[in-house]
């Protein structure tokens, strides 16, 4: 083979190589990144040796809608820069870092119109267990070589490895993005009505939603919903509650589990932003054995974000 | 390998009429689990087993079971645990990268009778079903009630939802809704050790790591899915399909890439070449025009005031590309015949030469016309007749190399090209598969595109899975990064199911 057939995925990147000599092998370990989320599935044990992600954004080609960035970046300044040429990806914006995004994993609010984040990262390299760097995917938008390594990743809450670099899937933005929001609609009628919503969200009392699309589809979805409820402009979505509920779309109907205080559901989606915090969510007793068996061999020495358990409060 | 393999068939001694396998307690055991004519151990049932819809020969099956539920699949990988053998699942045997193969006569476990669609949950717009459904059974099922399953394969009409998981299946319309990945969210599986467990679920984010995600794509090595709960997705209210015919691929190829710039990502963007396009047309009386050197079938779906839109742009971008004629399809019919002349192209080469292989890489969209010139001059270089269909709007490449497999030495020319084109798709920044998998054709590529490092973890994965290292050995990681595997395929007994 010719050194020009080298595919790029072995080129040596000094950045990343520095990232996972700064993890190196031994001793416990976690990554710092915005701190939005640091207790999701439990805080790091104290005796953790905090590292950083390498930020930038490396590799941006519109035309490909993929775009290579350091977890280290923040997804503001990563969506900053794609919204330049009308593009953005299905992470969250709450603050916090790409790497971060992906460890924790939650969608995004608009997560009707821009994707999950499960399926957002097309390639990810990380530092495993023994501080060498790996990769896992690959650059394309579609790819089946190999296991799905970053389906892995992402949710992992670094348990797998570190994040250091990522290409990600990126979307056009709409044309047009509008809230409209109603007192009077079933929302879960909203669905059979609008084709492809950015958001659904509903507390109860009042559903917002996000239509997007073409100025002229947005205004004859707007029309279509005329005929279901009373619809108004809207600013934006509301704000959310504290904690995070995870549950089957149809679930939210019973909303006297939210409790007192307030709450705002993702219809068709089944998150739920509420006051109270969820009861703590049973997984299958083989899942977690399963679960419990990649990450004895992912980490077999434990020193990868300890303290910390994918899917626990 | 292949000389491995080849004496694995004379110690089996498999040929037509071989015994019945009563002498075997395997056999015995997985009948009484079954039923009696639910473990098929016959000549043919083996042989026609061996071989998928790839050109890989060198399968040998053991016992070919026929379960009808979970319980029943549960029963056989307990058996074969016990046992000590190794498990191969099968849907519709349409694989092209050998991943049903079985290797190592394993037993089969083939699922085309767990073909119920169990439960239309419409609140959560989720189907459930069995792993042998048929694709477009499934999508046939759902559009009374406004749905559909977004992979398409084109061999979606006797392709299992099973084999789809395996493969994370793509298809045309995958462009914009999606692979098979983003299409289940819950996936019920036989472990290698027996276990049942539900991976994923329908909750906005399940609990713990993403093993359905892993799972999906996994080409049947982490174990056997037995229900699946895929998503529903709304038939668009709208749809137009644009037929745009270009005197050169190149011109079609940028097009493609203009189009995604703009920002418009449409249901499916798929380009044929000539040769294909008049294969095709002779086969179809579509009315793709054959004098084009590429044609370009672009469709739009959503709303009908988006879809003008988007057409309308998609014909701009054409004529600013040097489209010869943009055409955009009438009716229903006429939109009909296009596809069927897109999903039946492989059909249609069967009146040019006996034989095709087709390949499957995905390489950047801005590399694709590059990467075509190549092929092109990569088939002229080993006197092969190649043809190119391909969803373009993802850049996955399907060059179809086509040949007379009497011809002596011209299996050779095809691997060596076959070898060749994969060659040029990584050095242009692409991937080894995008929708086939890996199976056993592209095993010895692996080392080309991941480093030892990333193969070990892979291999992690499946060790997680499936320690033994038995259900579909062989498969996806290379030898000599999945030592287990090769040692499960060693382990098979002296004149065991002879």
């Amino acid at each position: 083979m010719t050194s020009q057939t080298q595919p790029r995925l072995h080129v040596t990147d000094e950045t990343l190589l520095a990232f996972a000599a700064e993890v190196g092998d031994s001793g416990p370990v976690a990554v710092e990144g915005g701190r939005t989320r640091w207790a999701a599935g439990g805080e790091p044990t104290p005796d953790v040796r905090l590292v950083t992600a390498p930020t930038g954004i490396v590799d941006y080609v519109p035309d490909e809608m993929t775009v290579t960035v350091r977890a280290g970046t923040s997804v503001a300044d990563l969506h900053a820069a794609l919204a330049e040429q009308g593009q953005r990806t299905a992470l969250p914006e709450r603050g916090g870092t790409v790497g971060g995004a992906l460890a924790v994993g939650e969608n995004s609010v608009h997560v009707l119109g821009r994707g999950r984040v499960r399926t957002a990262a097309l390639q990810v390299r990380y530092v495993s267990d023994d501080g060498r760097l790996v990769t896992g995917g690959g650059p394309t938008v579609k790819n089946v070589t190999g296991f799905d390594l970053p389906r892995l990743m992402v949710g992992s809450l670094g348990t797998l490895g570190l994040i250091a670099e990522v290409i990600l899937r990126t979307n056009p933005i709409p044309a047009i993005t509008r809230w409209v929001g109603s007192a009077d609609v079933d929302p879960f009628a909203v669905l059979d009505t609008v084709l492809r919503p950015g958001a659904v969200l509903w507390n109860g009392a009042t559903t917002w939603i996000e239509l997007e699309g073409h100025g002229a589809a947005v205004d004859a979805e707007q029309q279509r919903l005329a005929e279901i409820g009373t619809f108004i402009e809207a600013a934006g979505p509301p704000p959310l509650p504290k904690h995070r509920w995870s549950l089957e779309p149809a679930a939210m109907r019973s909303t006297e589990q939210f409790g007192d205080g307030s709450w705002v559901a993702s219809v068709g989606v089944g998150t739920v932003w509420c006051d109270q915090p969820q009861p703590q969510r049973q997984p299958d007793l083989g899942v977690q054995a399963l679960g419990d068996r990649i990450r004895e061999q992912f980490d077999p020495r434990g020193r990868l974000n300890p303290g910390r358990t994918p899917g626990s409060n | 390998m292949v000389g491995f393999l080849s004496s694995v068939k004379k110690r089996l001694r498999l040929e037509p009429g071989a015994s019945s396998g009563d002498g075997d307690p395997v056999v015995a055991e997985l009948r009484a689990a079954l039923a009696p004519d639910r473990v098929r151990y016959d000549g043919a049932q083996r042989s026609l087993l061996s071989h998928d819809a790839s050109i890989y020969d060198g399968g040998v099956a053991g016992p070919v079971c026929f379960p009808i539920n979970t319980a029943e699949v549960q029963a056989i990988m307990r058996i074969a645990l016990k046992h000590e053998r190794n498990v191969v699942p099968r849907g519709a045997g349409t694989g092209l990268a050998g991943g049903a193969i079985p290797l190592g006569a394993p037993i089969v476990v083939t699922v085309t009778k767990m073909n119920a669609i169990t439960e239309i949950d419409t609140d959560n717009r989720i189907a459930w079903v069995e792993p042998g459904v048929v694709n477009l059974d499934l999508t046939r099922h759902l559009e009374p009630l406004g749905f559909h399953f977004a992979p398409d394969p084109s061999s979606q009409q006797v392709c299992t939802i099973g084999g789809n998981v395996a493969n994370n299946s793509g298809g045309p319309h995958c462009l914009a809704y999606g692979v098979t990945n983003a299409h289940v969210q819950a996936i019920e599986v036989v472990l290698p050790s027996g276990d049942v467990v539900m991976l994923g679920g329908l909750e906005a984010e399940p609990c713990g790591y993403d093993l359905r995600g892993a799972f999906i794509g996994s080409e049947g090595t982490l174990g056997i899915a037995t229900k699946v709960a895929v998503t529903m997705t709304p038939n668009p209210p709208a749809v137009k399909t644009l037929l745009l015919s270009f005197k050169t691929v190149r011109d079609a190829a940028n097009t493609v890439s203009q189009i995604i710039a703009d920002g418009i990502v449409p249901a499916a963007l798929e380009v044929m070449d000539q040769r294909i396009t008049q294969a095709v047309e002779a086969y179809v009386h579509a009315g793709y025009p054959t004098d084009a050197g590429a044609v370009l079938l672009a469709e739009v779906d959503g709303l009908a005031e988006s879809i003008e839109i988007d057409a309308a742009r998609i014909t701009e971008i054409g004529h600013e590309n040097k489209a010869l004629n943009v055409r955009v399809a009438a009716d229903e019919a006429e939109r009909a015949a296009l596809w069927k002349g897109r999903k039946t192209a492989f059909g249609a080469i069967a009146q040019i030469a006996p034989d095709y292989y087709l390949h499957d890489t995905v390489v950047p969209r801005s590399a694709l016309a590059d990467v075509l010139e190549e092929v092109y001059a990569i088939a002229e270089r080993h006197e092969l007749i190649v043809m190119n269909v391909f969803h373009a709007g993802d850049g996955n490449l399907h060059p179809l190399l086509v040949f007379d497999a009497r011809e002596p030495g011209v299996v050779e020319r095809v691997h060596a090209a076959g070898d060749d084109i994969l060659r040029a798709s990584l050095a242009a920044g692409g991937v080894l598969s995008g929708e086939h998998g890996i199976g056993v054709e592209k095993q010895k590529f692996m080392d080309l595109f991941f480093t030892d490092e990333d193969l070990a973890h892979q291999n992690r994965l499946r060790q997680a899975f499936d320690p033994g290292c038995r259900t579909n050995p062989g498969k996806v990681i290379p030898s000599g990064h999945s030592c287990a595997d090769i040692q499960a395929l060693r382990s098979v007994p002296n004149e065991v199911w002879a």
